[in-house]
């Protein structure tokens, strides 16, 4: 079993999928000759040809728009956002058409379309390179969204994306591409999307986390078992739909959690899951349910001093878990 | 030098205990835990733990005398040197001043981590909701269980390791502690009044600190004796006073001519005698009546729980029954399904039984309505306090002869008042008058009809 990154997973996942069904193609910004700005469609352009990995003008609108189409007459592309910040000229495509043709043609017309999009910070990207736009699309039913923490999980639920027969989201934080390496089976497996995954099992506080947040969680659980606290960690995988058995089973094993996204705390995923945790598991709370995540304010500071006040970080989960651990 | 031990809080609303005996003496040494002495409150009798290993060097409270919780009653003299007198509450109430400076250093920082334990005091008494679901179904009394966790509050944790442990108790069993002394003064009152006396297991933890009524300003002149009010008096006082408290009373009175009755029983009570071997009264009529007339309106039977009334199917008479310094209120059990001389073969074991001080808790458990004989002591009219949570009570007074109107004529005839008091809640004047007056109609009859008393 090979050890690669997370890129890596995505760029082996889409070649895997793009030999098994020459319906698969990929589209978006430098996505052919250049190999992508990140390079995650590194050497799909000289394996499959300009035809199935096709470089599109700068307009979101149009890559997630020529998607749809392409979609709904029974081809499966991936649409590449090159940085989710930029996904906003297509929000229209993404929630009124994707997301609804199946429900508006009674079902009768369907979008097996993946939009893949590079988000998050802490990449010294500064206000257009650093957004977290999950919040935004979690509001939209007929649109999954994915946002995996390990090249293992990249390479199966994006598999899974591409063969599902609904729009996905697929949200990739582009400080893990290759912040993080991990074994990734060579053969064919596909990880189902809307299931969560406990990536630690603990007794004293559960963290309900996803993407980048996960691997800063591990960290930080690391670093307090030492102290004598034992942090359970559920990675989500899957925003939408959410998991919420996992959720309450995660609930129940310590009765004190901690959502953790790098995402604005007001109207991010935290006060969903919340709101899950206490219709469905108010008796099996110890403790009120906290939420750590980014500032309310508009973007994420360019100043690298900034910048880094503003991320958040193990030592700040750390010290929430032990706080909550404490209660 | 010298630790002070302080009467410890010995469950909640407890505000004062009485040291029943001392198990250790001056210049006895002991070891951290250990019982001290014993301590009789209104709620449980229990054993005073030393809070530090080392010498008693002074008894400050003698054995006999009633103090509040707080109070010095002992100093041990410490193994090895502490530097300065050291105050100790066995247990620690929450408004020492060491407890609220532990909480001050902690506050600033709580208050940041947790909006929600701003009153950080108050927090050990604040369950989260896993904490009592967990309490709930495993029937984990909460009181015993020291938190640890922020604030000490009682964490999930804490419930889940005693449930899985059992933390260290201090086990206090009625019946073994002090039983001497229970004995002597009160044989079986506590198995009387307490009727959830049984064994208690009593975890000496924080608790509010209920304040007592004081009543400082009583005079004691010379020649004034005073009585130590005893447990059972206490139980007395506390029952006497929820009833009046809770229940709204109202009083019925009405008389009823038994003078077929007392020639009656008066026939039949020698034959009675030399064959039962007890003496036949009229509260056995008395109670029959009441039992025949608790079935025509069965409301009458019943039991006030705020949200509903519970009518009770059984109907199980409580007989109040005096002894010089107490009063019991024993159960005939299934009345209605007695005879007359059944009722007064129970009268008359109960009324062995309570002078013999012989009563079990079955003997003393759901009554359903009381009957009160209050002739005995001569009264002619009385207003009884409610049995709790019963919605009647009724007495018997005394069978006088008074000239009256019998038949358009001046006669002397036998008669009784009948007194009832009913919970207003439960019962209006209407239906407790009809029950009342069937309760009359039915005691003169049996005179006249000479009821089978078998």
């Amino acid at each position: 079993m090979a050890v690669i990154s997370y890129i890596e997973a995505v760029t082996m996942a889409m070649r895997e999928e793009m030999k098994r069904d020459n319906q698969v193609f990929v589209l978006g910004e430098d996505v052919g000759v250049r190999g992508g700005v990140f390079r995650a469609t590194t050497g799909l352009y000289e394996e499959f040809g300009e035809d199935r990995v096709i470089d599109t003008p700068l307009a979101e609108s149009a890559i997630v728009g020529v998607g749809i189409g392409a979609a709904m007459v029974g081809m499966r592309p991936i649409a590449e956002i090159q940085f989710a910040d930029f996904i906003l000229p297509a929000a229209n495509q993404i929630i009124s058409e994707a997301a609804k043709i199946r429900y508006r043609s009674n079902n009768d017309w369907n979008v097996p379309m993946v939009i893949r999009a590079p988000y998050g910070g802490g990449v010294h990207g500064a206000l257009y390179h650093s957004q977290s736009i999950e919040a935004i699309f979690s509001n939209v039913p007929g649109l999954k969204i994915v946002a995996p923490s390990t090249p293992y999980d990249v390479k199966g639920l994006l598999k899974a994306a591409i063969r599902d027969n609904d729009p996905v989201l697929f949200l990739e934080h582009k400080r893990l591409y290759r912040l993080v390496k991990g074994e990734v089976p060579e053969g064919d497996y596909t990880i189902a999307i809307g299931k969560a995954e406990v990536k630690r099992e603990g007794e004293d506080v559960t963290v309900i986390t996803y993407g980048l947040m996960v691997q800063f969680a591990l960290q930080a659980a690391e670093k307090l078992e030492k102290e004598g606290i034992s942090t359970h960690i559920l990675d989500l995988r899957s925003l939408q739909p959410l998991d919420k058995e996992a959720i309450i089973q995660a609930t129940k094993k310590t009765g004190k959690v901690l959502i953790v996204h790098e995402d604005n705390k007001t109207g991010g995923l935290g006060g969903e899951i919340s709101a899950i945790i206490a219709e469905e598991a108010l008796f099996e709370l110890d403790a009120p349910i906290k939420r750590l995540a980014g500032y309310d304010t508009p973007a994420m500071p360019y100043s690298p001093p900034m910048e880094k006040f503003y991320m958040l970080n193990p030592e700040k989960i750390a010290n929430a878990i032990r706080d909550l651990a404490q209660f | 030098m010298a630790t002070k031990v302080l009467m410890p809080q010995l469950g909640e609303s407890v505000t004062e205990g009485t040291i029943t005996r001392w198990l250790k003496q001056v210049g006895d040494s002991v070891n951290k835990y250990e019982p001290l002495c014993e301590v009789e409150t209104d709620k449980v009798t229990a054993e005073v733990p030393a809070t530090v290993s080392g010498t008693v060097i002074e008894i400050v409270v003698e054995e006999g005398t009633t103090v509040e919780v707080g109070k010095l009653i002992c100093h041990i003299q410490e193994q090895g040197s502490v530097e300065e007198t050291t105050e100790t509450l066995p247990i620690e109430t929450k408004d020492t001043e060491k407890e609220q400076e532990k909480v001050s250093e902690n506050a600033q920082q709580d208050k940041k981590l947790n909006p929600h334990l701003n009153r950080d005091e108050q927090s050990n008494v604040r369950y989260s909701p896993a904490v009592l679901r967990i309490a709930q179904e495993n029937n984990v009394d909460l009181t015993q269980i020291q938190g640890t966790g922020l604030g000490r509050r009682i964490t999930r944790k804490d419930v889940l390791s005693y449930i899985e442990n059992g933390l260290p108790v201090l086990k206090v069993d009625q019946t073994l502690a002090s039983k001497d002394q229970m004995k002597k003064q009160q044989p079986e009152t506590k198995k009387v009044l307490n009727q959830e006396s049984e064994s208690k297991e009593v975890k000496i933890s924080p608790a509010e600190n209920e304040a007592g009524i004081k009543i400082d300003n009583l005079k004691v002149e010379a020649g004034d004796q005073e009585i130590v009010v005893n447990n059972v008096r206490k139980t007395i006082a506390k029952r006497m006073v929820q009833s009046k408290n809770e229940a709204p009373h109202a009083w019925l009175t009405v008389e009823a001519d038994v003078s077929d009755l007392v020639l009656y029983r008066n026939k039949i009570k020698n034959d009675f005698k030399k064959k039962e071997n007890f003496n036949l009264t009229y509260l056995p009529f008395f109670i029959k009546a009441v039992v025949e007339g608790l079935k025509e309106y069965p409301i009458v039977n019943s039991v006030w729980a705020e949200d509903r009334i519970l009518l009770k199917k059984r109907i199980n008479i409580s007989i109040a029954v005096a002894t010089e310094d107490a009063l019991f209120v024993p159960v005939i059990q299934d009345a209605d399904q007695k005879s007359i001389y059944g009722i007064a073969k129970a009268i008359d074991e109960l009324a062995q039984k309570t002078r013999e001080g012989k009563l079990t808790i079955t003997d003393l458990q759901d009554g359903t309505f009381t009957v009160n004989n209050t002739g005995t002591f001569g009264s002619i009219l009385s207003a009884p306090i409610l049995n709790s949570p019963q919605a009647g009570i009724i007495t018997m007074e005394s069978i006088v002869k008074r000239p009256v109107v019998y038949q358009d004529m001046i006669a002397v005839r036998s008669m009784v008042n009948l007194c009832m008091s009913l919970d207003h809640r439960v019962l209006d004047g209407l239906v407790a008058g009809r029950f009342i007056q069937s309760v009359k109609q039915k005691l003169e009859d049996m005179g006249k009809k000479e009821v089978s008393i078998y």
